[in-house]
């Protein structure tokens, strides 16, 4: 009974930690600085949506809070670990990527290429066993990819390239998952297939999802939070509620917006409102 | 849609392997004396025999033992180290058409290889390991040079690579060329003689010369084999899966330089086989450089073993340069092997 309690106090406490911490983040492309003190927190099993204008430094960020890029000043921590102490192994075994536009030029099968998944968790010379050939069809199963596994990644379309991807940052076991405007080049359907998986896997799995979101409505549809980012700075921080509003867009984008309700699932869209050479007029 | 790997992947290894025994003995028992397969193999234990115990052997033995074997055991380490070296270069470059030729590591080699034969020939342990040695420089000069100049922020696109390779690649030739119009006429006939590439002549102690080369350069490729999988996704996402990217990258050039250095220093300059070999493999293998680099090594040796017989025996009793034969048979297959498969393997 003891044991049981004192795992529970363990397990409230990690949900309620932040998992990630970027505290006074700066980095600098020569002369111009594209990232100023950002300072945020994302909560274990958080939904993060990223969103900004283009060049507002979104994917920088994602690069810097990935260990790809080194910050200029300041810190991203993992779990508590600081990232630029930590081996890129490591970091491996707790985050995966998806790139906003996979290069798809190697003959891997689908199934050899889910499995490179299980990379960082294995040993040099280790071959894979029964537990990442489990994990690897489950990441395959889950992105419904599983019927594809036999051919080459080269010949299938733009929809399924994603969800492979998709499958091997999921075979890589991720605490936390990076989005880099996963979904700007697909169909409708493929987005919100794709937004559903996710979003599925955040809520059964306590997957912690950061994602930069192009599409505003789809990013207050799916994300619990948002962190919006606006020449280099954190604009503004929170849950969708607060921070998805009307003037917040605006003062975003430099736009006049209206602000509409789904009338099926409830939320917020927001919809610019048009120039004067818009053709339909009431 | 079925693969060409789907049918060839398991049986590949098995052929590889027998193909490589069958030419081995018939590479050893070809030439000016012509053997059947028992003795050729009765006299390499013989020879192995007469090494360990201190026993004389018959003159027929001695021609495979001290003659053939040698020269037919470096060809073999050639042809690997080559296709090693292609697979290698492929995969941290992401491109179809890297091997040693395109790169300019080759032409790096012979130039290091080139200054070694300037040197005077007595200083102290370099006597003999000279060549070898400088060629290893010249070749990790040549590709950091290269990849130096095809470098944009931190990808090597195609066009750029196989540019800078050329221009490299020519302005060490010229120097080779210019090296060899002023150098002593005793030194320039040697020479010559080792450009032109092949095998003739050598003996056990060029394959001790290489054999340290070749077996570090191996060692690390096969290390980081899987490493170089991952490569083939691109820095970033190899980054992704924990790969100390900059780190593979840098070992796996220095490996490929020293097999690279040790096919020149051995052979000369041979076209083709680092280029053709490995695309071969992928058509059976896929691109899997845990399967793709053993194999690369037994079909690599088993092709040169088999050219250098062939140049032994085209126009005997001459001889004639192996790079002519590589380039003749590899070029037409290659360009077969492309249309044949071209919509689903000409990719890494």
């Amino acid at each position: 009974m003891i044991f049981i309690v004192g795992r529970m106090s363990v397990m409230s406490f990690e949900e309620n930690e932040a998992i990630i911490e970027v505290n006074d983040l700066g980095f600098s492309y020569g002369p111009s600085a594209i990232l100023k003190n950002v300072t945020f927190l994302v909560e274990a099993g958080e939904f993060l949506g990223i969103l900004g204008p283009n060049g507002s430094g979104k994917t920088t960020l994602l690069r810097c809070m990935t260990g790809t890029l080194k910050p200029s000043c300041g810190e991203v921590f993992l779990d508590g670990r600081g990232l630029s102490s930590m081996k890129r192994r490591e970091v491996a075994k707790m985050v995966s990527v998806l790139p906003q536009e996979p290069a798809t030029d190697f003959g891997f099968t689908v199934q050899e290429f889910v499995a490179m998944g299980r990379l960082p968790h294995l040993e040099r010379f280790e071959k894979e066993g029964p537990y990442d050939q489990k994990k690897t069809k489950w990441a395959m199963e889950v992105t419904n990819t599983y019927h594809l596994r036999g051919r080459l990644i080269t010949s299938l379309s733009g929809g399924e390239v994603q969800r492979v991807f998709l499958a091997k940052a999921l075979a890589q076991e991720p605490r936390i998952l990076f989005l880099d405007e996963p979904i700007a080049h697909m169909d409708m359907n493929y987005q919100v297939e794709m937004l559903d998986t996710v979003k599925r896997l955040n809520q059964e799995h306590g997957l912690t999802v950061v994602a930069i979101m192009h599409e505003a409505n789809l990013a207050a549809a799916y994300c619990d939070s948002l962190l919006l980012l606006s020449e280099g700075t954190v604009f503004d921080k929170g849950p969708i509620e607060r921070v998805f509003t009307v003037e917040n867009i605006e003062k975003l984008y430099g736009l006049d917006v209206i602000m509409l309700r789904h009338p099926v699932n409830g939320t917020g869209l927001v919809f610019p409102v048009y120039g004067e050479t818009c053709s339909a007029r009431p | 849609m079925r693969l060409l790997r789907d049918k060839w992947q398991v049986i590949t290894m098995p052929v590889l392997l027998v193909l490589f025994l069958i030419t081995g003995v018939l590479s050893l028992g070809t030439g000016a004396v012509e053997f059947n397969a028992g003795e050729v193999v009765r006299a390499v234990i013989a020879g192995l025999n007469g090494q360990m115990r201190g026993l004389e052997i018959t003159p027929r033995e001695t021609i495979i033992f001290y003659i053939r074997l040698p020269r037919v055991i470096l060809a073999a380490m050639t042809g690997a180290a080559l296709a090693a070296s292609g697979a290698v270069y492929q995969g941290i470059f992401r491109n179809p058409m890297a091997d040693p030729y395109v790169m300019g590591t080759s032409a790096g080699a012979s130039l290091g290889a080139t200054c070694a034969f300037m040197l005077p020939i007595n200083i102290g342990f370099l006597s003999l390991g000279s060549v070898p040695l400088l060629a290893f420089a010249g070749s990790l000069v040549a590709v950091m040079l290269v990849y130096g100049l095809a470098k944009v922020g931190d990808r090597t696109p195609v066009l750029n690579l196989l540019l800078s390779g050329m221009i490299v690649s020519s302005i060490l030739s010229a120097i080779v060329s210019l090296m060899m119009f002023v150098m002593p006429t005793g030194v320039l006939h040697g020479l010559a003689f080792w450009l032109m590439g092949g095998f003739s002549g050598r003996g056990w102690s060029n394959v001790a010369m290489i054999t340290p080369y070749f077996i570090l350069g191996l060692s690390i490729v096969l290390v980081f084999s899987r490493d170089l999988n991952a490569l083939l996704l691109g820095d970033e996402p190899a980054m992704h899966l924990g790969i100390e990217v900059s780190k593979v990258t840098k070992a796996l050039i220095v490996a490929a330089s020293l097999l690279t250095a040790c096919a020149v220093s051995s052979g000369g300059i041979i076209g083709f086989v680092g280029l053709v070999i490995p695309h071969v493999l992928r058509m059976c293998l896929g691109p899997d450089n845990r399967r793709l680099v053993p194999a690369s090594l037994i079909f690599g040796a088993t092709v040169m073993m088999a050219a250098d017989a062939l140049a032994r025996i085209v126009i005997a009793p001459q001889e004639l340069p192996v790079g002519i034969i590589t380039a003749l048979c590899g070029g037409p297959f290659f360009v077969y092997l492309l249309r044949q498969y071209k919509t689903d393997s000409y990719q890494l």
